[in-house]
């Protein structure tokens, strides 16, 4: 009598269980979420205008800022879509070695991503061994590009560092006591009582769903659907790559955490792959410095999932319209489902289990003030 | 209970980390640490001020008196500078422990020394003479 069947609960932009200032609105009945509402755009940083504003030789150095885990997926589909638009081809060995840079990003954030699963489920032993571990792969980018985060390995034409043979070594090396230690981490994950009960049946998302709603990377995958641009558009040199796409039929966040510790058993087998045919010859041709007038759009399957990059160029040496379709912005809609019908306390794990890199994804929207929404940026 | 074999193991290893300020990891050649201009070699022909994304570098004055003006809060450590310059003259040093409070620290200037070395005894012979 006089009170509301539900209650509208705000959870963030500045909340404990969030990592990055993000709204979302939920409708609660008693324990239970009845309804989503995300308002996204707290950390928008007008990337898009900016690489409008700067040379494509500069500009990479931005797209490599868009994300900090997905640095080189970034750059790989900024230079793709640029040295489409200018006609260059890159040499085999770059395609190569941006194969192996771009498996090795996937090993360090999927075993991120691993950790902060567990540190969600309240199983923070793993978080730390997951996170001690990922430091193999984070000292191999050191030693192979110069920097630990970003890289800068990319550019137009090719990449700016060979992969010298004591440093192929270096890496199998690194990849043996890797592949150990993410043997170690399935073993877990599977058998762990604790941390199945956590997250088994939490964040479901059924494959109807998942393909309506337009999820992407492991989400989707998660959902039974075999959906991965390096199998269904093959871009730098996967086409010659052997790899399975890893699925899981189980819908659930430990589906999620299956399909990425998997994955992460995939990619060490694409670099051993990758650094066994190496390919002879340079590694860099030199790129005009402007580009003809056209438009392009790249796809790179970025550890999140489909990243899509958007270039219109005019002829000059700086683009007329660049955009960013970050994975995290095609999962926001399967998030809004999975987070429908949930309790309470599965809210952050659910959060988590996207993988979320709200950053990357923010949009700005332009509201004219006859009522109607204007274009979104 | 799965994990506690390796929890188990872990305490006998040494920590992982290292007692940062008194120790530090060893950096890997060719890291990307803070570049240094060797002034020797610099020509001042401007191709590092070109190549450089965010516009750290800058050259003032014009000539042989001309000054490379480099801002170290703006450096995005890319390397484009180093792999630009025609001599050589700058390489990306080890140095990475580059964070302060105050942004007037972070602004460094380099001037080419003058080359005519023989120059101060003709000076000072004249007014010995006279």
């Amino acid at each position: 009598m006089g009170y509301a069947s539900t209650v509208k609960v705000p959870f963030g932009p500045q909340h404990p269980a969030l990592k990055e200032p993000e709204h979302f609105l939920f409708e609660v009945d008693g324990d239970t979420v009845v309804g989503v509402t995300p308002r996204i755009g707290y950390v928008h940083r007008g990337i898009e205008k900016a690489l409008e504003l700067s040379t494509y030789g500069h500009g990479i150095y931005l797209a490599e800022r868009i994300c900090g885990i997905c640095t080189i997926a970034h750059t790989c589909c900024y230079a793709q879509a640029v040295e489409e638009l200018m006609g260059i081809d890159v040499p085999p060995r770059a395609n190569y070695i941006r194969t192996i840079m771009s498996e090795l990003e996937r090993l360090h954030s999927h075993s991120l991503w691993v950790g902060l699963v567990a540190h969600e489920a309240g199983f923070d032993t793993l978080f730390m061994y997951a996170w001690r571990d990922r430091e193999v792969i984070l000292n191999l980018f050191q030693e192979l590009t110069g920097g630990r985060v970003l890289h800068a390995i990319n550019t137009l034409g090719g990449v700016r560092r060979d992969i010298s043979p004591e440093m192929a070594d270096k890496v199998r090396r690194a990849l043996e006591h890797f592949e150990g230690r993410t043997k170690e981490y399935l073993r877990i994950v599977r058998t762990e009582p604790t941390f199945l009960r956590r997250t088994r049946d939490v964040g479901v998302l059924k494959p109807a769903d998942a393909a309506r709603l337009n999820a992407v990377g492991p989400t989707l995958r998660a959902s039974g659907i075999k959906g991965d641009v390096r199998r269904d558009d093959p871009y730098v040199a996967y086409d010659e790559m052997p790899f399975n796409v890893i699925t899981s039929d189980s819908c659930d966040v430990f589906g999620r955490t299956e399909v990425r510790t998997e994955e992460m058993m995939e990619s060490i087998g694409i670099i051993r792959h990758a650094l066994e045919h190496l390919p002879e010859g340079v590694f860099r041709v030199r790129a005009p410095r402007n580009v003809p007038a056209g438009e392009c759009v790249s796809r790179v399957e970025a550890p999140r999932g489909e990243d899509m990059h958007y270039a219109r160029s005019n002829g000059t040496a700086k683009p007329d319209r660049y955009k960013v379709r970050a994975p995290t912005l095609a999962n926001i809609p399967a998030l809004c489902k999975m987070l429908v019908g949930i309790h309470v306390a599965d809210i952050p794990i659910i959060l988590a289990g996207i993988d979320p890199c709200f950053s990357c994804m923010d949009r700005m929207v332009f509201v004219r003030s006859g009522g109607s929404t204007g274009r979104a940026r | 209970m799965s994990i506690v074999g390796e929890a188990l193991r872990q305490l006998r290893r040494k920590p992982c980390t290292v007692r940062y300020p008194a120790e530090k990891a060893p950096v890997p050649p060719r890291f990307r640490g803070m570049p240094a201009w060797d002034m020797s070699k610099c020509i001042l022909c401007v191709l590092c001020q070109n190549a450089c994304p965010p516009g750290a570098i800058r050259l003032i004055g014009k000539g042989p008196e001309a000054e490379i003006e480099y801002l170290m809060d703006r450096c995005i450590f890319c390397e484009e500078c180093a792999e630009v310059c025609p001599k050589r003259a700058i390489v990306m040093s080890d140095r990475f422990e580059l964070a302060g409070f105050d942004r007037s620290k972070m602004v460094f200037r380099f001037r080419k020394e003058k080359e005519k070395q023989p120059e101060p005894p003709k000076h000072s012979a004249p007014t010995a003479n006279g």
